[in-house]
């Protein structure tokens, strides 16, 4: 009898519905779990990557390490959603945004709590890992 | 050199709820370009089917449709790349003619978007950007325009105003072009009104009347070879440049928020061809799929300096009897925006101003004219510049 060999779908928990659940990346969702946000540099040519990747295009190598996302990034731009595709009608109203850290840029969400009239573009954010009511994970953009 | 034409056009009403199945819808763009065309199925080499997939539940579309048309047994293939497919369409025609392995391509443009609900259709929409890393944030098309729109407006002064008289420019030409779904005249006070449903908020800062609408609809284009176009053609329109180009899919890849960077290289790439500058182009399509969008192509053709693209709007320079005469059809934003039969439109369009046959829609004598035709949230960019 061969046993079923099991399939590691870890990444079908990213974000209120994911649209992919095999991925070579799948640490991510460990790592999200753990409360940190990480992407991946390569170790051959030192191209850092975000959303992290398991291919290096520059190089072609494999060789890829995690690093966590630290410090303070910019808010370059957002837009906060009225309307919704289906499945994420449950979270109107929502801020998709894109923040800048210098070497590599970041889309994700502003965290809920930031009241409107406090959002500027420009303005210091860090990305912290956010947890969904429907048990989900994803991350945010709060104020630095 | 060896010149490629465009002998033949065609599209269908764009419509709300197309009574037919897709392949009959095909069959409105296609009858149309073949009698325009003046030709038959047996001068026809190959097709070229095109669409942004997801919409129906056909798979591989173009031997359906070829067998439709009576394209069969010529080869076929389907091809996409998303809102811009039928600009590609053309330049993948351009080349099997230019190569000498066809005479006669008919690039047929198509989408049926009111199978699914509008919600169905903005994930579809969504979809058609990054869906490992975005998607399950909960984006659509608007929200990602609406972040350029933001950014534009915070680097440039651009107002909502400016972004609405895009909308009412539009509609100005609606109501002449009877293949468009909106036809009715809008005005700026519909925008500041908060009960009219123009003002309703989408992703801000865009509103309903900033956003184009899903429809139905087809279209097609008969290219061939300039033997075949002379043989057959009393006005070929004659394929002058060609720029195409592509970009990250993920937001966290663009350095430009303020402009469509594949808009800007595609349209070099097609003025060098060509051999001409903006100021040489007398007519214009650009893809309005929001009112940003067209601001923003003012901009990344260098038709204005970057920021000042609000100003031909205001300025009405970008109205039938201005300098640059841009979507004088009522744009996507009149004639609603049928995915893959949308560039077949915009070339249409171009087409027949070229050839003098616009109607109530016709500028004054062109010789040059562009279409601008973008898929995605610039992820794919096409630029193709005609002359008579």
């Amino acid at each position: 009898m061969s046993k079923k060999k099991e399939i590691d779908d870890r990444f079908k928990k990213f974000g209120t519905v994911s649209f992919t659940s095999v991925t070579k990346v799948n640490d991510f969702i460990d790592y999200l779990e753990k409360g940190k946000v990480m992407g991946t540099r390569c170790q051959d040519c030192g191209t850092v990557f975000f959303p992290p990747r398991a291919d290096c295009y520059h190089c072609l190598s494999r060789n890829v390490e995690w690093f966590e996302i630290s410090g303070k990034g910019k808010l370059v731009s957002y837009s906060k959603l009225k309307y919704a595709p289906v499945g994420f009608e449950g979270d109107l109203p929502y801020s998709i945004a894109l923040v800048d850290y210098g070497d590599y840029k970041i889309f994700g969400r502003l965290a809920s709590d930031i009241p409107d009239d406090e959002v500027r573009l420009g303005m210091e954010m860090k990305t912290v890992v956010n947890k969904l009511p429907n048990g989900q994970l994803n991350y945010v953009f709060e104020k630095a | 050199m060896e010149k490629v034409a465009i002998i033949g056009v065609g599209q269908s009403a764009f419509v709300r709820g197309y009574p037919g199945s897709i392949r009959e819808l095909a069959f409105e763009g296609f009858k149309e370009a073949m009698e325009d065309a003046k030709v038959s199925v047996s001068d026809i080499d190959a097709s070229i089917i095109c669409s942004a997939p997801e919409y129906d539940k056909q798979r591989s579309p173009s031997g359906v449709f070829a067998e439709y048309l009576g394209l069969i047994p010529q080869p076929t293939c389907y091809l996409e790349s998303l809102c811009s497919s039928t600009s590609t369409g053309l330049r993948m025609a351009y080349s099997l003619v230019k190569s000498g392995l066809h005479d006669a391509v008919a690039v047929l443009g198509f989408q049926k978007m009111s199978e699914i609900s509008s919600a169905e259709s903005q994930e579809r929409m969504g979809r058609g950007a990054d869906i490992q890393w975005e998607s399950p944030f909960g984006t659509m098309m608007p929200a990602y325009y609406a972040m350029f729109a933001k950014a534009h407006m915070e680097k440039y002064g651009t107002t909502l105003d400016d972004m609405a008289l895009v909308r009412v420019k539009a509609a100005t030409y609606g109501p002449i072009n009877e293949k468009a779904l909106f036809r009715k005249p809008v005005t700026l006070e519909m925008f500041t009104d908060p009960n009219h449903f123009m003002s309703g908020p989408v992703a801000i800062p865009l509103r309903v009347g900033d956003c184009c609408a899903n429809a139905d609809g087809s279209s097609c284009l008969i290219v061939a070879s300039e033997e075949k176009a002379k043989a057959l053609s009393k006005k070929p329109v004659w394929i002058r440049g060609l720029g195409a180009a592509s970009a990250s899919v993920n937001m966290a890849g663009r350095d430009l928020v303020t402009g469509l960077a594949v808009a800007r290289q595609a349209s070099e790439q097609a003025y060098k061809m060509a051999g001409v500058t903006p100021k040489d182009i007398d007519v214009a399509e650009v893809h309005d799929c929001f009112t940003i969008s067209e601001i923003l192509a003012y901009e990344d053709l260098d038709f204005a300096k970057p920021g000042e693209g609000k100003e031909l709007v205001k300025s009405k320079e970008t109205y039938k009897e201005g300098s640059i005469p841009t979507n004088v059809d009522g744009g996507l934003l009149s004639k609603g925006h049928p995915i893959g039969a949308t560039g077949g439109s915009q070339i249409r369009t171009i087409v027949l101003q070229l050839r003098g046959e616009a109607g109530d829609m016709q500028v004054k004598d062109p010789e040059i004219g562009l279409v601008h035709n973008i898929g995605g949230v610039g992820l794919y960019g096409n630029v193709t510049i005609l002359g008579r």
